[in-house]
């Protein structure tokens, strides 16, 4: 009986994805109108769809496939594009580096592609379930996580593609707050259990609110991270890593 | 032309992603660094929220700060993440109308 308890509360690799999946369940919400109306935009652009789907695949970057189709659309150069998304996506390195941080016991095999899938919102996820990361099995969690994330977006963008815009409009721009709510329901329960954090958040708000004054949202945002979170160093406690 | 823009948009997206899984191993980061890295996430999800999310209704800035104050109350009460969701996405539905 005891023997039966322990192994019932020791997940599976199986669990671990479902638990990832449910976790994950929001960004479908949120990327499937998004990916949806990315699908339609790059056809408008003039982008195949193959070429659109392909970028979804191996790109997965929602804001530089939006930035991309645009900026073919208006016939801009292919090393244009390709430096203002290296500029957008510039972000997705210091949270890689805040992600990665806490997987040193997950193996390179593991590592590598987990993080080839951050996005904003994935990244987002896995930061507030950074425990999962200690746990047997740990890996299984975050890969269920992003692969929930890639499929809503690479389905999405395919269905757009093909269908257009099957979503009613009043409808799909309302669910762009989807993104925005999901991570405020992330950042609340961290702010109850630490009031610290929520200002560490206010102050990369305010940053980013001033810097995307001067400069292009890529770099705000960058900018605003990696200055905000140094107000970490001095807010929070000791980490034992 | 597209094809050589959508390969040069998969180096500059994955290189940036990959580079620190691949060197975390060699290194050991002070005190201070990881308490800075620790507090990326939450910098990270101010810079994501504010002030893009004035700009859900692209007419009327209020709809999605009023969408995100409803997500707030829902948090606070505890919700699941999916229902603050919902919750967001009917409030700025109805605001819309």
């Amino acid at each position: 009986m005891e023997r039966e308890a322990q192994e019932a509360s020791l997940p599976t690799a199986k669990d671990m994805m479902k638990k990832g999946f449910i976790v994950g369940f929001p960004i479908m919400l949120g990327y499937l109108p998004i990916a949806l109306t990315y699908g339609v935009l790059a056809k408008q652009a003039g982008l195949t769809l193959l070429e659109l789907v392909a970028m979804s695949v191996l790109v997965f970057a929602g804001a530089s496939q939006f930035m991309g189709a645009n900026m073919i659309a208006i016939g801009a150069g292919a090393a244009e594009i390709i430096i203002a998304t290296l500029v957008l996506n510039f972000r997705h390195f210091v949270m890689s580096l805040s992600f990665v941080n806490h997987m040193r016991d997950i193996g390179l095999r593991w590592k590598v592609p987990l993080s080839l899938g951050l996005t904003d919102e994935t990244f987002a996820v896995s930061a507030i379930h950074k425990d999962e990361g200690k746990k047997k099995y740990g890996r299984y969690f975050y890969a269920g996580l992003i692969l929930t994330a890639y499929f809503s977006w690479v389905f999405g963008s395919l269905l757009g593609g093909l269908l257009g815009d099957i979503i009613p409009e009043r409808l799909s721009e309302s669910m762009g707050i989807a993104l925005y709510a999901m991570f405020i329901g992330l950042l609340i329960p961290s702010v109850k259990k630490e009031l610290k954090v929520g200002l560490i958040a206010v102050v990369a708000m305010l940053l980013n609110y001033v810097f995307g004054m001067f400069m292009s949202d890529g770099w705000a945002i960058v900018l605003a991270t990696v200055i905000g979170g140094f107000s970490g160093v001095f807010l929070l406690k000791e980490d034992t890593r | 032309m597209i094809f050589v823009i959508i390969v040069g948009m998969v180096l500059v997206t994955m290189i940036p992603r990959a580079i620190p899984a691949l060197i975390v191993d060699k290194l050991e980061f002070r005190d201070w660094v990881n308490r800075w890295l620790n507090g990326i996430p939450f910098a990270a999800l101010g810079a994501l929220i504010f002030p893009g999310i004035m700009t859900v209704q692209g007419e009327d800035p209020r709809i999605g700060l009023l969408g995100g104050l409803v997500a707030i109350g829902l948090a606070l009460l505890g919700l699941n993440v999916i229902l603050v969701v919902f919750g967001a996405i009917i409030t700025v539905f109805l605001l819309s109308m």
